[in-house]
């Protein structure tokens, strides 16, 4: 997950989507996140690269909806609603997960086991897996963003 | 047991008085004079070339000026006033050279060093060429010609007088200015107990520089005191006779190098073997010292004080009212001084100073601290801690006498590592030189504006 600046960046990524809850009259996921190009990096407890300023998921509430979603603590998100969240300020992010007009949000993140699973399937499977195989078997997409 | 070579090693002396003399006692006491003679004839030298000297260069532009009047006065053309102004010139800066001289030469002399001093010898003779090339041209051309113009005469004048100015202010520069900017740092060590102090001398000449150093050793070093030393002494000692070395193979054999090589090389085997508990009796007798010290002292602080309860000042107006009792400060000293005397002589006993303070002596700093309105922990301070060796009374400056020993000529200049040695009767100090190193500096500019801040965020939002 470590980027080369002016590289474009590469990850595995999972597709998740959650369904936000009414409490009140807010609607809300039930998870909190950390991080943002405006926030220390260093003190980053999920981060493999400590210079990272993405968008991690740093809480999950218990039977919310974030955690009926499969959705895990420490997962970096990558985009929401195709919005991308790689080089967003903490509050940009937390503006495009609360848009109080979508019920739905869908979350692209990424992981470190899935790159160890997916890397893992392709040892064991020595023919070269096409895009199209792969996406049935494990429902991910290969992520490519341009960094700036 | 008696000694059965006793006769063959006695030196018997026949015909004996208290004052016979041997040879050479004889050759001794002629180099003393010669020392005591030679040096006194220098001493003597000295003043009387600097007096002549003197007197030369203070009568030459005098002599100008007043000999054409004496010599050839109808021929000689009136003073104008421009002639007379110079006069006046000339009068003010005799004054001025005279001065000058008296600040920089006449002062009494700090020192007698082994060797002339270079400078000094230089400017003299410098003075002298001077003078007498002066004299030379004022005979050829004046005297001998008998020049009517006194104008040319008087200005001929002042000019020796600027000239002899000039070379005040060189002596100035080379005797006074040249050796202040620091150049060498001197280490000082002391032989007997390691004391060390740096100093940043100038460029001097090596025997200036030990002339220095031995004036900062007075003020800076804690006063010699050679009952310290004596623990060592005896451990050192104590190596040496614990073995006895006996050549079993008879006299005779070996020749006396190999004899002794033999010899020191088995004891050098022997102690390495021996187990040496020395060790362990060091550390517990300086743990027990400590402890002793650190006892009496708090005895001896605790008497003082008490000491020092007895007596208060009297103010003006009780002056007036109380007749009776009234001491001085001596006479106040020697009141309380019995009751703390005890301690005070235990504790320095225990630290081995008691030599170096006489009971005259500390009275007369009761006296003193109580004159001054000192706390007892003022006039403690003295016996706590050794001074440097001025504090204490003249007979502990027995040093006076210092030899210099140095492989480099002493009138030399300071040299990047050199070494000399400073011997008086007790112990030697030893001093090197090192260059202090060119400081390249550079600067860097900070903007006030440039200081800026910001916060280490770490925020969590729920969603």
């Amino acid at each position: 997950m470590s980027f080369v600046p002016g590289q474009p960046v590469t990850a595995v990524v999972q597709r998740i989507e959650i369904q936000k809850l009414r409490q009140g009259d807010k609607l809300i996921l039930g998870f909190s996140i950390g991080g943002g190009i405006d926030q220390d990096p260093g003190q980053n407890p999920f981060s493999e690269d400590k210079t990272d300023k993405g968008i991690y998921v740093t809480r999950i509430s218990p039977g919310g909806p974030a955690d009926v979603a499969n959705l895990r603590m420490g997962d970096k998100i990558m985009q929401v609603n195709g919005w991308d969240m790689t080089m967003v300020t903490h509050d940009q992010a937390r503006k495009k997960l609360t848009k109080q007009k979508e019920d739905v949000v869908r979350l692209l993140i990424t992981r470190k086991s899935l790159e160890e699973t997916v890397s893992q399937s392709k040892g064991k499977n020595p023919k070269p897996c096409t895009y199209a195989n792969e996406k049935q078997n494990l429902n991910d997409v290969m992520y490519t963003n341009n960094v700036r | 047991m008696e000694d059965d070579n006793w006769g063959e090693t006695t030196t018997a002396i026949t015909g004996t008085s208290e004052h016979s003399l041997s040879q050479e006692d004889i050759v001794r006491i002629t180099k003393d004079l010669e020392d005591s003679v030679g040096l006194d004839c220098r001493r003597y030298f000295t003043r009387a070339v600097a007096v002549i000297l003197g007197l030369l260069v203070f009568l030459t532009p005098l002599a100008f000026l007043t000999l054409p009047h004496i010599l050839w006065p109808e021929k000689l053309q009136s003073c104008g006033t421009a002639c007379e102004g110079l006069f006046i010139s000339v009068a003010f800066k005799l004054l001025i050279l005279l001065l000058a001289v008296w600040a920089l030469y006449f002062r009494p002399a700090r020192a007698g060093l082994p060797r002339v001093f270079v400078f000094r010898v230089l400017l003299a003779v410098l003075v002298f060429l001077l003078v007498v090339s002066y004299w030379l041209f004022y005979s050829v051309r004046i005297l001998d010609s008998q020049d009517t113009n006194y104008q040319g005469v008087v200005q001929y004048a002042v000019s020796l007088v600027d000239a002899l100015l000039f070379i005040h202010y060189l002596a100035v520069v080379l005797l006074e200015l040249r050796q202040l900017q620091p150049c060498y740092s001197v280490c000082v060590t002391r032989s007997t107990d390691g004391a060390t102090r740096h100093y940043n001398l100038g460029q001097l000449s090596i025997q200036r520089a030990a002339l220095a150093v031995v004036e900062n050793y007075y003020s800076d070093f804690p006063i010699h005191n050679p009952a310290l030393l004596s623990a060592s002494k005896s451990r050192a000692a104590k190596h040496l006779a614990g073995l006895k070395v006996y050549n079993v193979d008879g006299p005779g054999n070996n020749t006396s190098a190999g004899l002794v090589q033999s010899q020191s090389r088995a004891m050098i085997a022997a102690a390495a073997r021996r187990r040496d508990t020395s060790h362990n009796e060091l550390y517990y007798e300086e743990a027990e010292h400590e402890r002793r010290v650190r006892k009496r002292k708090a005895r001896l602080v605790v008497a003082v004080e008490e000491a020092f309860t007895h007596i208060k000042r009297m103010q003006d107006e009780e002056q007036k009212k109380a007749p009776g009792d009234v001491m001085d400060p001596r006479e106040a000293a020697q009141a309380i001084f019995p009751s703390m005397a005890r301690a005070l002589q235990k504790y320095l006993r225990t630290t081995k100073q008691q030599h170096c303070h006489s009971m005259e002596s500390i009275q007369q700093h009761l006296a003193f601290c109580i004159t001054n309105n000192m706390t007892p922990k003022a006039f403690l301070e003295s016996f706590l801690t050794p001074g440097p060796s001025l504090q204490y009374s003249r007979d502990h400056w027995r040093a006076r006498q210092w030899t210099l020993v140095s492989e480099a000529s002493v009138t030399s200049g300071l040299k990047d590592g050199t070494t000399f040695l400073l011997k008086c009767v007790d112990f030697s100090l030893v001093a090197t030189s090192k260059k202090i190193p060119y400081i390249q500096m550079s600067e860097e500019y900070i903007d006030p504006k440039s200081h800026k801040f910001v916060l280490r965020l770490q925020s969590e939002t729920s969603v």
